[in-house]
């Protein structure tokens, strides 16, 4: 293991090129990514020397002169290198990697989180051991060094759910709950993506993703229960959310707001990005996805608002902005 | 005709002119396509495949050039979905495949020596329907109504109507169309390489393109029937809301995928073995010198398409299937880069043994082989479920799947266009610009491709119509966007080369000095094939056997004339071709192409749900298939038998397992009993996934025990009339042959009616819930057999009765015979599965 770990210099430049990169399986926060990782390299560099062997071959059999390999030796090459030498190198990958294919145990008391696919976003559930559960959307936040199970689900079509450096994929299909079980090593901002093809906005499907020190994941969680808004929305922005039907998809935890169809809105303002992973979080993309959103997101199910004076706009931009 | 006539210039002229006469290709604008001939057919059917391929590769372009640069906005997510769903599934079923199957139609009667193959006009029936089915498919893009769901088509996405247009219709109806066809041509070459082989060309004996054939068409049968299934349901689902992968109403997406990818990994190989095949014709020429470890390579070929049945579920590594199942599918995928090991080494091993002739076909063979090395490494990777989990659904796996096809497939196939331009016109193509050309297409291939590793695993998923700045692949898309123009550039050189060759010189006769029979071809080919059917003793005849070629072409071997105005060409035994039987071929005609355009109708016209106008092109279909059949099959020959020169007299009427015909029928009826069970797996499939199957609960008790038993007995009888009929007619009695053969028509529609009974009196409703939709989807699949069974049995009967049948020459009742056993076979499965699973269960 210490050697292979040192060959991971040979193919450093790899993870290197991947640093900043925050959805790459080379940039690892998570067990299962590392060992997949270590996996990786060691299977790249045997795929080099193996590929530059056949071609060292390929190049001597055309240049060899005639008759410079028997019949009999020509078979005896077939056999070793077409035949056994596979069939060892083969046996020995498969031994090597399978054992990494064990999940990690879970107990009854480790965080779950149910992840919701839809086109094109996802609704996410909060599910900590003894206490009740917390909805929320496009983002997920998790302790580092817990175990946490994701519990996963499509409401629509198929998605899947890959955070490429916590851990694999995991498909989210309609009519089952697939298992999918982490431990984050590393604090950082990452970030998940959609990788089913699910329709026109696939490729604007992806998700935020911060791994977060026990206690100050407590702490958040502790923060996300308490209700961002005040009741009576007297600010206009709420008011204009109101007056627009937004509530009729939107829930905001506090408010009479509580439609399921769409994302939960509760902390929005404390999210980085907006329409799942699409754009960075900012009042002008807030007022642009609140008058289009079809343009942001093609297909998205949230309809154009053109009637939506821009003020108003303005206002529950403003007003989603305040809620953290 | 002994050796001695054959010395005679004037005897050898008159038979030319005769042979000549007969073979004559039709000529005018409009009756030369009523051709028939495979040198002609073959190629229409190669440049189609071959234009479909530009298409579809200008489609990939398009993509690449919208992934330049991150955010771009040249082509809207619509259109880019499009885009890759069509460009996936033209190159899969529009060019890998048919191409395949048009190389190998003009290749294989060269290489068997015959003088076509035993069913000229089925080969045009399938280019007829290839080309319908292409341009309706790949033509949909102009209206943009192109599918968008992905090449595998998954549902929910795209069964659910709300989230699917017209574009999935397309997709599922023009492709089964298509599937159709590629079936028809699996018959076609299995057929051929099994009874159309020279005489003394045992198995072992076989040129390994023929080998490789016959294991690609038997894996074609095998593979493309469980799409086709699929394809039912999936159309079903559409067209009549039968619920076969809804979840709310007891259907499950993995059917789907289940059935899709138990076609579509064999498919992988479908496409791959057959570029071996060409390596496997070309390195021993280049080489000069006979393949090393043939017997391998055969069994290395076997074994890959036995293994390639056994490793779908690697494609469904991240769908949450047990992690047993999961490892037992990894080690089953590591199993099969084995023989493809055996298959490369036995290559390198014989060019090393060999003395190396230099050519561009040489490069383009050793050019990919690099390439599907690296393709074949990453796909050892891949089949490493851990790895998989990441790597799956990224760009990884694109590069992955393009290694292996540019190496796999397209780069060999142009070192095959190269190997084979001057055996099919009589041309050479330009060295010059070959090897430019192939340097632009492998430098362009890596620099597409190799990036893409890379940016899959910093994250970038396949499907995507853009990606953001931050992911930090910009100048890996960049690259790769180079790269495909380049690629796109080289493309263009060989299509240059082509346009140019009618302007070059005629190459001498095998300029290679191939040992092969097919390069008997003379630069000034007569349609004729070959001036005589050889004796086979070598597996390099022109090499090993004395004045081979100077033999042939004086016809001093068999078959060299054609007195009596016929096409003929010779069948022989299946394991060690014996001379059998001389079989009359069929002529030009507008048949083929009538009965392509009246089912192609059935599809096309059932897409935009105009069911009345779909049902009057099946009873066309029908009419046309009658009629074909009528006027050119099971002809009885004007005298039992004919000379075909070394005193061998070989009769011209056969029946049984000696006739391609039975072949055929035998053939067609295992691809049928396929996807039959691809069906039946849907039944027990749901019962593995739900906890209470069958359901109960109004409009989900059925179909009972009593009528499917009644309708067993019924199929049973109607296959025993049949059978019966067969036998009275052999020994004489034609009279109670065909009172039998009036008994199985009655109870075939007997069969249909009691069939039905059992789902309409329990009032099983097939849109509720999938237990009722696939019983229903059964009982039609088994009493729509048995309409074509009582179809079949008035043929027979009208046969006989016509005087086309009689006690000696019995094809017609002694092929339908062999449908009426897998039509027993079928009701005994649908009725002890509707009706006594449900007790057992």
């Amino acid at each position: 293991m210490r050697r292979i770990r040192s060959s991971v210099g040979a193919a450093a430049l790899l993870s290197l090129g991947a640093c900043n990169r925050h959805q790459s399986a080379l940039s690892v926060f998570g067990e299962e990514a590392a060992t997949v990782r270590h996996l990786t390299i060691v299977m790249l560099i045997g795929a080099v020397i193996i590929a530059a062997g056949v071609a060292g071959l390929m190049i001597a059999a055309v240049r060899a002169p005639e008759g410079r390999l028997t019949l009999s030796g020509g078979m005896r090459m077939v056999g070793w290198l077409g035949g056994v030498l596979p069939v060892v190198v083969l046996l020995a990958l498969l031994l090597y990697s399978l054992p990494s294919m064990r999940p990690l145990p879970v107990g009854a008391n480790d965080l779950r989180i149910a992840v919701q696919g839809e086109q094109f976003w996802w609704r996410v559930r909060y599910q900590p051991p003894g206490s009740p559960p917390l909805l929320t959307a496009n983002e997920i936040r998790i302790p580092v060094g817990r175990t946490v199970q994701f519990d996963l689900t499509a409401g629509d079509v198929i998605h899947s759910f890959w955070i490429p450096g916590l851990a694999g994929k995991m498909d989210m299909i309609p009519g089952r709950t697939n298992r999918l079980v982490v431990r984050a090593t590393k604090v950082g901002v990452f970030r998940g993506v959609c990788t089913e093809f699910c329709g026109l906005s696939h490729a604007l499907m992806a998700f935020d993703v911060v791994a977060m020190e026990p206690a100050a994941f407590d702490a958040w969680l502790a923060n996300e229960r308490r209700p961002a808004a005040p009741a009576a929305g007297t600010a206009p922005g709420a008011q204009a959310f109101a007056a627009n039907g937004c509530a009729g998809c939107h829930a905001i935890a506090g408010t009479p707001a509580a439609g399921l169809i769409g994302p939960d809105l509760t902390h929005i303002g404390s999210r980085a990005s907006l329409g799942a992973g699409t754009t960075r979080m900012t009042r002008e993309a807030l007022v642009r996805f609140i008058k289009d959103a079809p343009s942001v997101k093609p297909g998205a199910r949230m309809p154009a608002y053109p009637q939506l004076s821009r003020e108003d706009a303005q206002a529950i931009a403003a007003y989603l902005e305040s809620l953290k | 005709m002994s050796l001695h006539a054959q010395d005679d210039p004037a005897l050898r002229a008159a038979q030319e002119e005769r042979l000549r006469a007969v073979w004559k290709a039709p000529q005018g604008i409009f009756l030369r396509w009523t051709d028939c001939n495979n040198n002609r057919v073959g190629a229409w059917y190669t440049l189609t495949a071959f234009g479909f391929m530009l298409f579809a590769g200008v489609l990939a372009l398009i993509m690449r050039t919208q992934l330049a640069v991150p955010d771009n906005d040249l082509v809207s997510a619509n259109s880019f979905n499009q885009l890759f769903t069509l460009h996936g599934s033209m190159m899969m079923f529009l060019f890998a495949v048919p191409m395949f199957e048009a190389v190998s139609i003009i290749l294989l009667p060269q290489l068997l020596g015959a003088r076509d193959l035993p069913f000229p006009r089925l080969s045009a029936f399938g280019y007829w329907s290839f080309l319908i089915g292409g341009i309706f498919v790949g033509g949909s893009i102009f209206f943009n109504a192109a599918p968008d769901g992905g090449w595998f088509m998954y549902p929910p996405l795209t069964t659910r109507t709300d989230l699917s247009g017209l574009g999935a219709d397309i997709w599922m109806l023009g492709l089964s169309f298509i599937e159709v066809s590629s079936v028809a041509a699996a018959v076609e070459l299995i057929v051929g390489v099994l009874k159309c082989r020279p005489p003394g060309m045992r198995l072992n004996l076989m040129p390994l393109y023929a080998w490789y054939i016959l294991v690609v068409a038997v894996m074609i049968l095998f593979a493309f029937p469980p799409l086709i299934a699929g394809d039912i349901l999936f159309e079903m689902e559409r067209l009549l809301n039968w619920p076969f992968f809804d979840v709310t109403r007891g259907g499950d997406p993995l059917l789907w995928q289940h059935l899709f990818w138990i076609f579509g990994h064999p498919e992988v190989y479908i496409v791959f073995l057959p570029s071996i095949a060409l390596f496997a014709m070309m390195i021993p020429t280049f080489a000069q010198r006979h393949l090393l470890g043939y017997p391998w390579i055969v069994l290395a070929a076997v074994g890959t398409a036995f293994l390639s049945f056994g490793l779908w579920v690697h494609h469904m590594f991240a769908t949450g299937l047990p992690k047993i199942s999961l490892a037992f599918f990894s080690a089953a995928s590591e199993a099969v880069a084995i023989p493809t090991g055996i298959q490369i080494f036995a290559f390198i091993a014989t060019l090393w043994a060999g003395k190396v002739k230099w050519s561009t076909p040489l490069l383009y063979a050793s050019g990919s082989l690099a390439i599907f090395v690296i393709g074949g490494l990453t796909g050892v990777m891949v089949a490493i479920a851990p790895f998989d989990w990441q790597a799956h659904d990224t760009y990884f796996v694109v590069a992955h799947l393009h290694y292996v096809l540019i190496g796999g497939t397209l780069l060999p196939l142009f070192g095959g266009l190269y190997y084979y331009w001057p055996l099919i016109t009589g041309k050479k193509l330009s060295d010059k610009l070959g090897r430019t050309a192939f340097w632009m297409l492998f430098v362009g291939a890596n620099l597409t491709f190799f990036p893409m590793h890379f940016s899959g695993l910093y994250g970038m998923p396949r499907r995507v119509f853009t990606y953001p700045s931050e992911l930090g692949i910009d100048y890996l898309n960049l690259a790769s966007t180079m790269g495909a123009y380049l690629f796109a550039l080289g493309t263009l050189v060989v299509c240059i080369d082509l346009a140019r060759s009618p302007w070059r010189p005629k190459a001498v006769r095998n300029p290679w000095h191939a040992g092969t029979l097919e390069w008997l071809a003379h630069p000034d080919d007569e349609d004729w094939g070959i001036r005589s059917v050889p004796l086979i003793e070598s597996r390099y005849p022109i090499w090993d056997q004395k004045d081979f070629v100077k033999k042939v072409d004086e016809g001093r071997f068999f078959l060299p004339d054609a007195e009596e105005g016929r096409r003929e060409t010779i069948v022989t035994t299946v394991l060690d071709a014996r001379p059998l039987y001389v079989v009359r071929l069929g002529t030009p005609s507008w048949v083929p192409m009538l009965t392509a355009i009246a089912l192609g109708s059935v599809f096309i016209l059932t897409t935009y749900h105009l069911y009345w106008w779909s049902l009057a092109g099946a009873v066309a279909t029908l009419g046309f298939v009658l009629y074909w059949l009528w006027t050119g099959t099971a002809e009885i020959p004007e005298k039992p038998s004919k000379p075909i020169g070394h005193g061998i007299e070989l009769p011209l009427y056969v029946s049984g397992s000696a006739a391609p015909g039975w072949w055929a029928m035998f053939i067609t009826m295992m691809a049928d009993a396929t996807a039959f069970s691809g069906l039946v797996f849907g039944y027990y499939f749901f019962w593995t996934v739900h906890p209470e199957f069958p359901p109960s609960g109004p409009g989900m008790d059925g179909p009972g025990t009593f009528w499917p038993m009644v309708s067993l007995g019924v199929a049973l009888l109607s296959w025993g009339a049949t059978v019966g009929a067969r036998g009275t007619n052999r020994r004489g009695g034609v009279g109670v042959a065909r009172a039998l053969l009036v008994v199985g028509i009655v109870a075939s529609l007997a069969g249909i009616w009691t069939g039905l009974q059992g789902p309409l009196t329990t009032g099983l409703d097939p849109e509720l819930h999938s237990y009722p939709a696939i019983v229903w989807t059964l009982v039609i699949w088994t009493t729509a057999h048995a309409g074509v069974g009582a179809i079949m049995q008035a043929y027979a009967l009208a046969r006989s009765i016509a005087g086309r049948m009689t006690p000696t020459h019995d094809a017609d009742i002694r092929n339908i015979t062999v449908y009426q056993h897998f039509m027993a076979l079928t009701a005994i499965v649908t009725y002890a599965t509707i009706g006594l699973f449900p007790g057992v269960a």
